[in-house]
């Protein structure tokens, strides 16, 4: 890895780059919205009354800060003392939350009606439709057709929080096809509506304010981890990327601290090589899609593959540009995780420590087994969610 | 002279533009619907290069697109059709799409192909003019392609200002806050934008393009610019057409007049 000297190695440019990668490539059609935002969101976020509201949501609303706790068992069993950030008691049970509640006041001051978002899993809109509820305003919800077979509970979440679910019928009917869907709703309805993106993807400013607003994961850890072993810094923070949004959170604050790893679990699939696979980091090459410049998985004609992941949150072809740069400048080590390993984490944690994870979260459980630590090293795994929306996938996968 | 400056010069009223996805409604029909279309009476082609996510573009254009794709349509597949084509085709042509499937070929390569085969310009949507002047304008000018920009009723006068400096050949007016193909009908709230901008006294030539469906439609956008755009609706008429030379003949006499 290369060395960095005391200086903020990964930080967003004046043009929405971190390195090679971001950028806003978007039609001219969205250029007003997204350079509203770009011109406005900064020192909205950094004023008082901004703050006050966010930080009072976060405490009363979320239930933050979400416990540091020491996974003793599981410690035991890998040999190293691990933490868990507990995000998956953040109510709506992940912390896609942490930046629906931050975009939701960012959309109020910005004297926004109606709020679109993208889903896969179902997290985020069941997040976004949460907010929306709380703060009376309309929502609407584009969620891939195949998804909403898949995620039926959290459909029916968002349905009961008063959110509208469009289905997305277009490609393969996923995560990447909501996502287009969203941003043509926004085309048409430029004026009234904020769009809340979901992850540390679309055109910049949305993945470094969507960092922004997860980065209270990694803050909260410092000072927690600070309290119970005197140590701001762990050796390693463990996440899972699928766009990369609580992994964004968890590394924020570590991004530029050499000492620290920073591991990212991306999903396997079936097999690397084996075509049903979202291995991004392995599989991706630099593109473009939703608005940024990123490591894509394409074909050699630039369409864009249609990945595979048997959790619906890593279920997507890119990653966020920052997470493509800390890859492209080896700050970060990514692992690829198979589908039947991850389900095997999840039951592994379950059994351990008595937390069942979402099974995006258990590809980060699954890591250890797949890099290098020593016995005296300290670990943050970032637990992202918890693995009630999963339930089906579990009982269908049977090996327990 | 670039066909596109040579068109305006010699005409500057009831312009039309046809747009057609490339290897659409069948891999090989490329060259026949542009010679139709160039015989129907259209005044300027936009050949559509398909891609997987086109976030611009309405359900029938991405269809169209998805179908392309299908059949085994690639940019080099195009090129390779498109090698002589001019010795049919003398109307101007200019390809739509988007940025990453070219930035895949190579951007300098397929300049170089557009310059080789006879291509006039270029209708790049997710290329937005920062990242076009910082990265691109060189390139496309060394191989004398124009870079068509959008304006929609959003874009601030300013901007309009800024986009009409840099323009060339025309400016692509987006007639409402809408994707591809979305409406019928064009409204009051959309002729004032028309006219506003008309009123503005660009030093470009404008299209007016989404939501053209008909010969209403045509005239109405052509009242207050130099002329509109047709997608959408010209593909619904190709889709399934058994006889596309008539069908094609039939439309373009249809919206004409």
């Amino acid at each position: 890895m290369e060395t960095i000297k005391g200086k903020r190695m990964i930080q967003v440019d004046e043009r929405g780059f971190y390195g090679k990668f971001g950028g806003a490539y978007v039609p001219e059609m969205l250029y007003p919205n997204v350079e509203e935002l770009r011109e406005n969101w900064e020192t909205i976020v950094s004023r008082s009354d901004f703050q006050e509201e966010f930080q009072g949501l976060l405490r009363d609303f979320v239930g933050r800060p979400t416990p540091l706790y020491f996974a003793a068992r599981l410690s035991e069993s890998f040999g190293a003392k691990i933490y868990l950030k507990r995000e998956d008691l953040c109510h709506t049970g992940a912390h896609k939350v942490n930046n629906t509640v931050g975009q939701i006041i960012l959309a109020k001051k910005l004297g926004k009606k109606r709020i679109i978002a993208e889903t896969g899993a179902g997290q985020h809109g069941v997040a976004t439709a949460t907010v929306c509820a709380l703060m009376g305003m309309d929502c609407t919800i584009y969620m891939g057709e195949l998804d909403i077979k898949r995620q039926r509970p959290n459909v029916e979440r968002m349905r009961i929080l008063g959110a509208k679910v469009v289905p997305a019928v277009s490609g393969s009917k996923t995560l990447k096809d909501a996502t287009n869907e969203a941003m043509r709703a926004w085309i048409t309805d430029p004026v009234g509506t904020h769009y809340i993106i979901g992850s540390v993807v679309g055109p910049h400013p949305y993945p470094e304010m969507v960092a922004r607003f997860q980065s209270v994961i990694s803050e909260e850890i410092k000072r927690q981890l600070l309290a119970k072993e005197g140590r701001e810094n762990p050796d390693l923070v463990i996440a899972c990327v699928g766009g990369g949004s609580n992994a964004a959170g968890a590394f924020y604050h570590y991004y530029n601290q050499p000492s620290v790893r920073l591991i990212a679990a991306e999903a396997a699939g079936l097999g690397i090589h084996s075509g049903k696979s979202a291995a991004t980091s392995v599989l991706g090459t630099p593109g473009i899609l939703h608005g940024s410049k990123t490591l894509l998985m394409q074909t050699e004609d630039g369409q864009v593959v249609e990945p595979h992941s048997i959790s619906a949150g890593l279920d997507y072809p890119g990653i966020g540009p920052v997470h493509a740069h800390l890859h492209d400048i080896g700050r970060a080590e990514f692992v690829a995780v198979e589908d039947e390993n991850a389900m095997q984490a999840g039951i592994l944690l379950s059994r351990t420590e008595g937390i069942i994870p979402a099974i995006e979260t258990a590809h980060a459980i699954h890591a250890l087994h797949q890099i290098s630590y020593r016995p005296s090293d300290l670990i943050v795994i970032n637990l992202s969610g918890r693995g009630d929306k999963d339930l089906e996938t579990y009982i269908q996968w049977g090996n327990y | 002279m670039n066909r596109i400056n040579y068109l305006f010069q010699n005409k500057n009223k009831d312009l039309l533009s046809i747009y057609v996805t490339a290897g659409f409604p069948k891999l090989e029909d490329t060259l026949p619907v542009l010679e139709a279309i160039q015989e129907g009476g259209a005044d300027l082609i936009e050949i559509g290069l398909p891609y997987s996510d086109p976030i611009a573009d309405g359900p029938t254009i991405q269809e169209s697109n998805a179908i392309a794709l299908e059949n085994g349509m690639s940019i080099k597949k195009l090129f390779s059709q498109l090698l002589g084509f001019r010795a049919k085709i003398h109307v101007p042509v200019i390809l739509m799409g988007y940025l990453n499937p070219i930035i895949q070929f190579g951007v300098e390569e397929f300049c170089k192909k557009c310059k080789e085969v006879g291509i006039d310009g270029l209708i790049l949507p997710d290329l937005p003019m920062s990242h076009y002047l910082e990265e691109y304008k060189e390139i496309f000018e060394r191989y004398g392609l124009f870079n068509i920009f959008l304006i929609s009723p959003q874009t601030s006068e300013a901007r309009i200002r800024e986009i009409d400096r840099y323009s060339q050949g025309f400016i692509y007016m987006v007639s409402s806050h809408a994707i591809t193909g979305a409406k019928s009908a064009i409204s009051e709230e959309q002729e004032q934008y028309f006219e506003r901008i008309a009123a503005m006294n660009l030093n470009h030539p404008r299209l007016i393009g989404f939501g053209i469906s008909d010969a209403a439609t045509f005239q109405l956008a052509s009242r207050y610019s130099n002329g509109a755009i047709m997608g959408s609706a010209f593909i619904k008429k190709i889709k399934d057409s058994k006889e596309l030379k008539q069908d094609i003949k039939n439309f373009l006499s249809e919206v004409r007049g």
